[in-house]
């Protein structure tokens, strides 16, 4: 038992660095039916704009996550204007295939700019470990969990309770018809490509402060996919619970079988739960049926 | 109106629907496939085996235009399919001793029954879900290379022997390329005449509009799987060309990266077309050597970026190619193939404008 939570608590604690980035995907996702591919990669490139400012150039810590939430401000308006906008009225197909693209040239950026070495980063939270009862967990995967879950809630609450949350939710049923309330498209897109851009630097942040940065990070943040599809593509809260079960799973799984198949669970886990999801409950747990099987 | 050229009159079905119309079509294209195959008189040895890459290429990217030009769907697993049939065909040739002019179709065929198990599943749910599906499947497959051993040499990978047929031994690059080259212009015959057939316009019926084409009696799940099936089928043949031509392959040949460019490569050419498939595929596969030749040209042009420990020659391939798709889909959706089409119309309008 205290093995299982050995495995459990630190696989949900990672499980809310997946949400961020699942709860990126699904904003993008309600306000115009793209899946963003690039989200992954936006979290690599915010952890480098962090780590660029601190460890480079020399600036305190806090100092340059908030330049580096600027900067995710200024990349998420420049994503929108020049890359999406264009696309307007075109097939969901080419959008995808877009932040493919993206995705490819961000990861490129970062294998340029970074190399293939893991980077340090700069100690954030305190490195001792913490012991709840007998089990041991980290200060930091404590902290990452703990912030993750706050920026959410003040993320759900925004949607639920501001008028521009309202107007984004109204932007994901139907653009004509939230143009003709008077809701500014253009802006509300903007507003929600600057709003995913500065949840995947946090995630980024937070996901470097526990393992470093390098090129690679964005195919960790790709495992938020299978969270995302797991929570439903509709639901935010949803993408927080598919964050987490993700991150138990992929942990649990890789402790207990690691040893049966030789290793490497852990990257494989949550796909093999995506397949499940798309098999039995393709609309995952909270996401609206409206999916036509034909 | 200027799909052909002027004095063409069709005065049979036979006619209408023939690719090659003219007599002087017809001596473009056999002069065309007679300097194809004479190249390796007076290529260089690099130069044959790019090319011989791009043939393989061309196989492989052929099946994803079928599956997501002509079909509409997004497979983001098309090299784990193609490494399927690379270790299928090494393995029936190594612990079987087949000849591997008989794995060429197994290895099809393992790709396509591989592909139908990841693919059953999101094939009858409308939307993206065939990507998220061919992703997982993109991934499980690299691990399934790297941990089953016994079959795939495990992170080493496994050697492969040459192609033989009867006493001689297709090593040199020459033969190599002549070898591929044959089966990327019969992949290619192949894959035109598929979009041409009924199956191809049931196919872009699916892509258009699914709801209208069952409404006309084309089942729309029937059809994305046999779609799925053909393509991870030309992913399997590629993939058993590939294993000869590389000699060593490994889980590294086929990851995520490598799909991504095969998505690329129809973007660039054009999703749909045939001509487009090469054209895409040469686009970007001399886009990549083009960069690799221009390497120190770019280290010692940019010594000023003091925090990078040296540019990085994969990372500003990669960052060149997502600029590049990025590029086509905003200017350019219909890719190359459209403005080949562009030109030769054209020509056959000069001088006036349309």
């Amino acid at each position: 038992m205290i093995n299982f939570l050995e495995y459990l608590i630190p696989g949900i604690l990672v499980g809310g660095l997946y949400s961020l980035i699942a709860v990126g995907i699904v904003l993008i996702y309600k306000a115009s039916g793209v899946f963003n591919f690039a989200q992954g990669e936006l979290m690599m490139f915010g952890a480098f704009v962090v780590w660029f400012f601190a460890d480079q150039i020399g600036l305190p810590i806090w100092i340059s996550f908030l330049v580096a939430m600027g900067i995710a401000v200024l990349m998420g308006t420049v994503i929108e204007r020049l890359t999406i906008r264009p696309l307007v009225g075109q097939p969901v197909l080419a959008i995808i295939m877009m932040t493919i693209g993206l995705s490819v040239f961000i990861k490129g950026f970062g294998l340029v700019a970074l190399g293939t070495t893991w980077k340090g980063f700069p100690e954030v939270f305190p490195a001792a470990p913490l012991m709840l009862g007998d089990i041991v967990t980290s200060q930091q995967h404590v902290w990452s969990f703990a912030i993750a879950m706050l920026t959410l809630i003040a993320f759900y609450v925004f949607f639920q309770h501001t008028n521009t949350g309202l107007a984004m939710k109204a932007l994901a049923e139907d653009h004509q018809l939230a143009q003709s309330t008077g809701i500014n498209v253009n802006r509300s897109m903007r507003l929600i490509w600057i709003l995913a851009c500065l949840l995947a630097t946090m995630g980024g942040f937070l996901l470097a402060t526990l393992v470093g940065v390098s090129y690679t990070l964005g195919g960790m943040g790709m495992k938020a996919f299978p969270a995302v599809l797991f929570g439903g593509l509709e639901s935010i809260p949803g993408a927080v619970i598919g964050g987490l079960v993700i991150g138990a799973v992929e942990n649990v799984a890789s402790g207990y079988l690691d040893v049966l198949v030789g290793g490497g669970l852990k990257e494989v886990a949550p796909y093999i739960l995506l397949l499940l999801v798309l098999i039995f409950r393709p609309y995952g747990l909270f996401g609206l049926k409206r999916i036509e099987r034909i | 109106m200027v799909d052909r050229p002027s004095g063409c009159y069709n005065v049979s079905y036979s006619q209408e629907t023939a690719i090659v119309r003219t007599r002087l079509q017809w001596v473009i294209l056999i002069a065309g496939l007679v300097f194809l195959f004479s190249v390796p008189l007076f290529a260089s040895k690099t130069a044959l085996n790019f090319l011989t890459f791009v043939g393989i290429s061309v196989i492989a990217v052929h099946g994803l235009n079928i599956l997501t030009g002509l079909c509409g769907q997004i497979s983001l697993g098309h090299a784990a399919f193609v490494g399927v049939g690379a270790f299928t065909s090494a393995a029936l040739t190594s612990k079987l001793g087949l000849s591997w002019w008989l794995t060429v179709p197994c290895a099809g065929l393992s790709a396509s029954i591989v592909g139908l198990i990841f693919g059953l599943p999101a094939l009858r749910l409308k939307g993206f879900y065939l990507a998220m599906s061919t992703l997982a499947a993109q991934f499980i497959i690299i691990w399934i290379m790297l941990h089953w051993v016994s079959m795939t040499g495990g992170p080493d990978g496994t050697v492969v022997e040459r192609v033989t047929l009867g006493a001689f031994t297709f090593k040199s690059s020459q033969s190599m390329y002549l070898l591929v080259m044959g089966m990327a212009i019969i992949a290619t015959f192949v894959a035109k005449n598929i979009a041409r057939s009924q199956l191809g316009r049931a196919f872009i019926a699916v892509r258009d509009n699914d709801i209208a084409a069952e409404v006309m009696g084309i089942n729309p799940a029937y059809y994305k799987l046999v779609a799925f099936s053909i393509a991870s089928f030309f992913a399997g043949v590629a993939g058993a060309i590939f294993a000869p031509y590389a000699g060593a392959i490994s889980y590294e040949h086929f990851g995520l990266m490598d799909s991504i460019w095969y998505l690329g490569m129809m973007i660039v050419g054009g999703m749909g077309s045939s001509t487009g498939v090469i054209l895409g595929v040469a686009a970007i596969r001399g886009l990549e050597e083009m960069v690799m030749f221009m390497n120190p040209w770019i280290a010692t042009t940019f010594p000023a970026l003091q925090f990078k420990i040296a540019p990085s020659v994969p990372g500003i391939i990669q960052m060149l190619f997502g600029l590049v798709i990025v590029l086509f889909l905003v200017f350019e959706p219909r890719g190359l193939a459209h403005r080949w089409e562009l030109i030769k119309a054209s020509y056959r309008l000069w001088p006036l404008p349309y």
